[in-house]
């Protein structure tokens, strides 16, 4: 029915449709609509070209839309290159990498995984499990990866790498590169990793360093950082709106691919750092021997020392805070930050200087009745009685002899003032290599000092001193202070007689020296032109003191070795504390091939007591590569025994273990010194040192406040005070020291 | 009475079917960039059915051989069935609310098993064919009030149940009937009146009243002086233009403020205010309303994703540059960092990928499909087709325009799709539909239909 009038309707309309339409619509509504169309068309243009203007103002002439969708949808992946490996003067690898895991977790994966075998993998609770999981969900989120155990120790390793794929996929094993130390030996030296800090952040802008990276903190990891970086590599990631990297950019059209670190090759003989640490135990010093002839450091002791392990890894953390508390400072470098007085080291460059200046000549004899009588007050003493010349004061460090030497150097007449002659000596001492930075490349190096004319001015006023102020001067007491590194270089000097290349540990980097950072280890310091003739002199009287004198506990067999003793006098607070044995020396005499020196703190006698064999046995080992005599083996087991470290070491521990017992850690912080455990890159050694001094201080209050509450006890004679004479310190000499 | 009719396929608009063709292809790169990651398998993905490209694939096959029924059908089907169909889409709206299901927080799906079909979108098809069967009634004479009324009741009917089942954005496409009606000669007074009413509303949730008066007593000022000589003519001018002024200075300044204050509810007066995207300054800070607090929390969230949207919206469409990041290539819908990018927010894989030139060509070719749809609009001799044909027009703009203008932030989220682009069967079969039916009565263009 439909269908027909449908039919219907159709042939009607194409029939006669024309005349229809226009009944339909009386023309002029038609014609005034039709109008309309232009209206309608005009405002959906004029809405299409606000959309393009809005457009344009988005695409074209805003630019914050871009950056803030590199921010969110690209990430930069910074590749880290293995860091260099280090090796000694025999090849031998003592600092290289090694590859620890940290566990990673996938919360969002975690369904349907045996975690009752983790948490006994682990060592946890099954609620200690459900709060780390919530820990890190709520640090991370539930999609990414998270650090769930950091830096696997060897068992859990061993325990996880059997049953991982149990735990698959919720849990993964990340690689992690970290350092590690073939030898137990050269801690100090070596120097760790740690986590860079804002401050270091500053300094290093342009290296490309960010935050949670690693950079060397100390040692040779910290001044050879850039050679044993390497080049980071960069990676451009996608990323998504929960954050995880999906697939590289433009099939890593943009990336640089990593470099890694050059290698390094130093000076230094391991084994001689291992024994030297060894002779070293149980004592606070140093010992540093250098390759008279390159400047190579061959050695480079500093006691007490530590496990250099011990800072890398899984451990780290805890024995970090250990270590930065140990009062006997084992991370800190004796052999360039730490200042002594040389003592009578310090004869011989006033023999050179007295020779060199004329005003003596080595067969200029002084005689020794019992002390120097030139400034009148008999002061400062001296032990062996007769007339000595040049090469037999040096033997039996006759302090007579140097006072006058250095008496006749000051008041020399070439000179037309005090200000001028103590000048002159001056610049004899920076020639020699003291009294400033060396340059050597362990990182934290001290300048020790030499008093200068400006310095007694200031202290007593223009032309108000002589001589007589300073004469304690001449047997290396008083105003003078110096570094271990700084006598070695001096012995080098003496060695190779009259010149030195500055001390260092690298001998050279694989792929050479891009950052020129061993040119300078190149050049010879000339710096005076004292004729051999007078070495000839200084090395006939140091050899003496080994040969007969009082180093003779130095003496090796066959060695002709040239050495001096030191006894030196020092004072914490002004009260005095067991001398200072100092050694140093050459060999052999014709052709010397090790300048060493050594130090042993506080431990009372003389120089050649304790100081000497060490350096004996040192000098054996490196001339001859090893000890083969039982009874000089003997003697390195007896001198490793032997407890020189002082007594206000142990008390200073004591009381630190009972304030850690009676005052938790909770005090220690809100005192403000467990910041040392921050451990991060910022903390110079001026922090750390500002960080113990206060810990010292506080000791120190701590046990007066116990003084106070127990009258009855006995108060301490010595103070627990630093382990090192303080700098420019200005008390003189009471007593004479001879050797 | 079976006989094939010789004039099939010779009639049909061979350019609006290719523009269809042709978007419906840049919507599935679209929804292809969008979805594709590197390590997927194209041809497998395309054939399993299980991501949107593919299943938007299948949806395209499925209204192409819909639009093969529609184009071989008579076209006379359309203006008999008007009506019916009409109606039966307001008892598909009406049943939602009974057996409707929930899908994005409005109730105005019905499951279909394969697909949840939406009547209001449906509805639009409906409601075009029926206002232009009532307009092309023999004894129309649109210039009563009467017809007025009954053809806006036609057309917002659907609008007026859609809202109330909270599918606002949908019920606003209704809005674009006005435009058919105005070209079939409903008077532009009513048009500007509105607009200018709906600007003055919108301008007043916007800014705050002092700005407000100002700005409308500078409008009058500089009204004034551009009609001074009509003023100095006659005074008639001058009192139309201060009574305006007088009108919207107290609707502004105080109709509004005493509205939000007094007579709305503190939720309905935030809800009308999020809707243009401000917070309410009428809101009373220190009076705790305990009994919405779980509500206000909800619509905060709601309003802070909606914020999400826009501002990634912005940022993927923004870092598209001039030339854009090219095609696969865009960091942030590759990064699933825009809520919603496959369905209402798809224009930013254009903006991202193809950048200003891209999206600009896009929206040329919006325009170019609006304008033949007109400029076929303008062909028909009968009132019928050209009626649905602006009605079709107009529902397109809408829908870009405001897809767009959401997307590019000029606009409050209003969830509507991109036609064609968006991925979605119930929105790719209405445009289908839309389209073909147009393309069907455009072919007999020659017959008179009513």
């Amino acid at each position: 029915m439909s269908d027909f009038l449908m039919l219907d309707v159709h042939q009607l309309s194409t029939i006669n449709h024309q005349p229809y339409t226009f009944n339909l619509q009386p023309p002029t509504l038609s014609v005034f609509n039709q109008s309309r169309k232009n209206v309608i068309m005009l405002v959906f243009a004029s809405m299409f070209v606000i959309i393009i203007l809005q457009l344009a103002n988005l695409q074209i002439f805003s630019s914050k839309y871009k950056i803030m969708a590199d921010d969110q949808g690209k990430f930069r992946k910074v590749i880290y290159p293995d860091r260099g490996i280090v090796y000694d003067r025999k090849h031998r690898p003592i600092l290289q990498n090694m590859t620890i895991y940290d566990l990673m977790i996938l919360p969002n994966k975690l369904k349907g995984i045996d975690t009752v075998a983790m948490c006994r993998i682990l060592g946890i609770d099954s609620a200690q499990f459900a709060k780390k999981v919530v820990d890190v969900i709520v640090k991370n989120g539930r999609s990414r990866p998270s650090v769930f155990d950091a830096l696997l120790t060897d068992e859990k390793m061993a325990m996880l790498n059997e049953a991982m794929y149990k735990f698959a996929p919720g849990f993964y094993l990340q690689e992690r590169p970290v350092r590690s130390y073939p030898v137990d030996a050269g801690g100090n030296i070596l120097g760790y990793l740690s986590e860079v800090d804002s401050n270091f952040l500053k300094k290093n802008i342009t290296e490309g360093y960010q935050i949670g990276d690693y950079a060397g903190k100390t040692g040779l990891e910290r001044t050879y950082e850039k050679v044993l970086m390497g080049q980071r590599g960069i990676e451009y990631w996608k990323r998504d709106n929960k954050n995880r990297l999906t697939e590289r950019l433009e099939k890593g059209k943009f990336d640089t691919a990593a470099v890694a670190g050059n290698n390094m090759h130093l000076a230094l003989d391991i084994e001689l750092q291992a024994l030297g640490e060894k002779l070293m135990a149980n004592k606070l010093g140093a010992i540093v021997a250098v390759d008279p002839k390159t400047g190579g450091i061959l050695a480079m002791i500093s006691s007490p020392t530590f496990e250099p392990k011990l800072l890398t890894g899984a451990t780290r953390k805890k024995h970090i805070a250990e270590l930065l508390l140990n009062p006997a400072l084992p991370l800190y470098n004796r052999t360039v930050s730490a200042t002594y007085s040389p003592g009578s080291t310090f004869k011989t460059l006033q023999a050179l200087v007295g020779l060199h200046e004329g005003v003596i000549k080595t067969s200029f004899r002084v005689a020794c009745s019992g002390a120097f009588f030139g400034c009148g007050n008999g002061k400062p003493k001296c032990l062996d009685r007769g007339v000595f010349d040049l090469r037999g004061a040096i033997t039996v460090s006759d302090n007579t002899y140097f006072a006058t030497v250095m008496q006749k150097v000051i008041n020399n007449p070439k000179y037309p003032s005090i200000d001028s002659s103590l000048s002159a000596w001056d610049k004899y001492m920076y020639a020699f290599g003291l009294g400033h930075k060396l340059g050597v490349d362990v990182p934290f190096e001290k300048s020790g000092y030499i008093p200068t004319p400006a310095f007694y001015n200031k202290i007593y006023g223009a032309r108000h001193w002589n001589y007589c102020t300073f004469t304690s001067v001449s047997i290396g007491q008083g105003e003078v202070n110096v570094t271990p590194i700084q006598v070695a270089n001096e012995m080098a000097f003496i060695a190779n007689k009259g010149w030195y290349r500055i001390p260092h540990m690298v001998d050279s980097i694989e792929g050479g020296d891009k950052f020129n950072m061993l040119s300078k280890y190149q050049d010879q310091h000339n710096t005076t032109d004292i004729p051999d003739s007078v070495f000839e002199a200084v090395h006939d009287g140091m050899q003496n003191v080994v040969d007969r004198g009082t180093g003779i506990a130095a003496k090796v067999p066959g060695i002709n070795i040239c050495g001096k003793t030191g006894t030196v006098e020092n004072y914490i607070h002004q009260v005095k504390q067991p001398n200072h044995a100092f050694f140093c020396g050459f060999a052999p005499r014709e052709n010397p091939r090790i300048a060493i020196m050594c130090v042993v703190e506080n431990s009372g006698r003389f120089g050649g007591t304790y100081a000497a064999p060490i350096v004996g046995l040192m000098i054996e080992k490196y001339l001859k590569d090893s000890i083969t005599d039982k009874t000089r083996l003997e003697r390195v087991e007896q001198l490793s025994k032997l407890n020189l470290i002082p007594p206000r070491i142990y008390k200073a521990i004591r009381t630190q273990d009972s304030m850690r017992h009676v005052r938790d850690s909770a005090y220690l912080v809100a005192k403000g010194y467990i910041k040392t455990i921050r451990d991060t890159m910022g903390l110079d050694d001026e922090d750390e040192q500002e960080a113990l001094d206060k810990l010292k201080k506080d000791k120190e209050s701590a046990k007066k406040e116990g003084q106070k509450k127990d009258s009855n006890r006995v108060p301490p004679k010595a103070t627990i005070e630093g382990v090192l004479p303080d700098d420019r310190r200005r008390t003189e000499a009471k007593d004479t020291v001879k050797n | 009475m079976y006989q094939k009719n010789p004039t099939i396929g010779k009639g049909f608009d061979w350019i609006l079917i290719w523009l269809f063709v042709i978007f419906v292809m840049v919507g599935l790169l679209c929804i292809f960039s969008v979805e594709y990651r590197t390590t997927d398998n194209v041809i497998e993905s395309f054939l399993g059915f299980k991501k949107n490209y593919s299943k938007q694939l299948f949806y395209f096959i499925a209204c192409i051989i819909l639009a093969a029924f529609i184009l071989l059908s008579d076209s006379k089907l359309f203006t008999a069935t008007a009506n019916i169909s009409y109606l039966i889409g307001i008892v598909l709206i009406l049943a939602t609310f009974v057996i409707g299901k929930e899908i994005k927080g409005s109730k105005s799906w019905i499951p279909l098993g394969f697909m949840n079909l939406q009547p209001v979108e449906l509805c639009k098809i409906f409601t075009s064919l029926a206002l232009a069967k009532y307009l092309s009634m023999l004894d129309m004479d649109f210039r009563k009030s009467q017809s007025q009324i009954i053809a806006a009741a036609i057309s917002f009917a659907p609008a007026a149940l859609s809202i109330m089942q909270g599918e606002t954005g949908l019920a606003l496409v209704y809005f674009s009937f006005l435009i058919p009606m105005y070209r079939e000669g409903l008077p532009p007074g009513y048009l500007i009146t509105g607009a200018a009413m709906a600007i003055l509303l919108i301008a007043s949730l916007l800014f705050s009243t002092k700005v407000l008066l100002i700005a409308l007593a500078c409008i009058g000022l500089i009204f004034i002086y551009f009609n001074r000589r009509q003023i100095k003519r006659s005074t008639t001018m001058l009192a139309w233009i201060i009574s305006i002024w007088a009108f919207c200075s107290v609707f502004v300044g105080i109709v509004v403020p005493f509205a939000f204050k007094h007579v709305f509810k503190p939720y309905q007066a935030d809800r009308i205010f999020s809707m243009v995207g401000v917070d309410n300054p009428f809101a009373d800070k220190n009076a705790v309303n305990i009994v919405n607090l779980e509500e206000q929390k909800a619509k905060q969230k709601k309003s802070d994703q909606q914020n999400y949207n826009v501002k990634q919206s912005k940022i993927a469409i923004g870092s598209g540059g001039l030339l854009g990041k090219g095609f696969l290539k865009g960091t942030q819908t590759q990064g699933d960092f825009v809520p919603e990018q496959h369905t209402d927010f798809i224009f930013t894989s254009v903006g991202e990928n193809f950048g200003f030139w891209g999206s600009t060509l896009l929206m040329l070719m919006y325009m170019g499909l609006i304008f033949r749809i007109i400029a076929v609009a303008e062909r028909q001799r009968s009132t019928f087709s050209r009626v649905y044909a602006y009605s079709v027009a107009s529902i397109i703009f809408f829908h870009v325009a405001v897809n767009i203008c959401v997307t590019i932030g000029l606009a409050p989220v209003i969830g509507i799709t991109l036609p064609l682009i968006s991925y979605g069967g119930s929105s790719l079969l209405t445009f289908t539909i839309l389209i073909f039916i147009l393309i069907r009565l455009d072919a007999d263009r020659q017959m008179v239909l009513r």
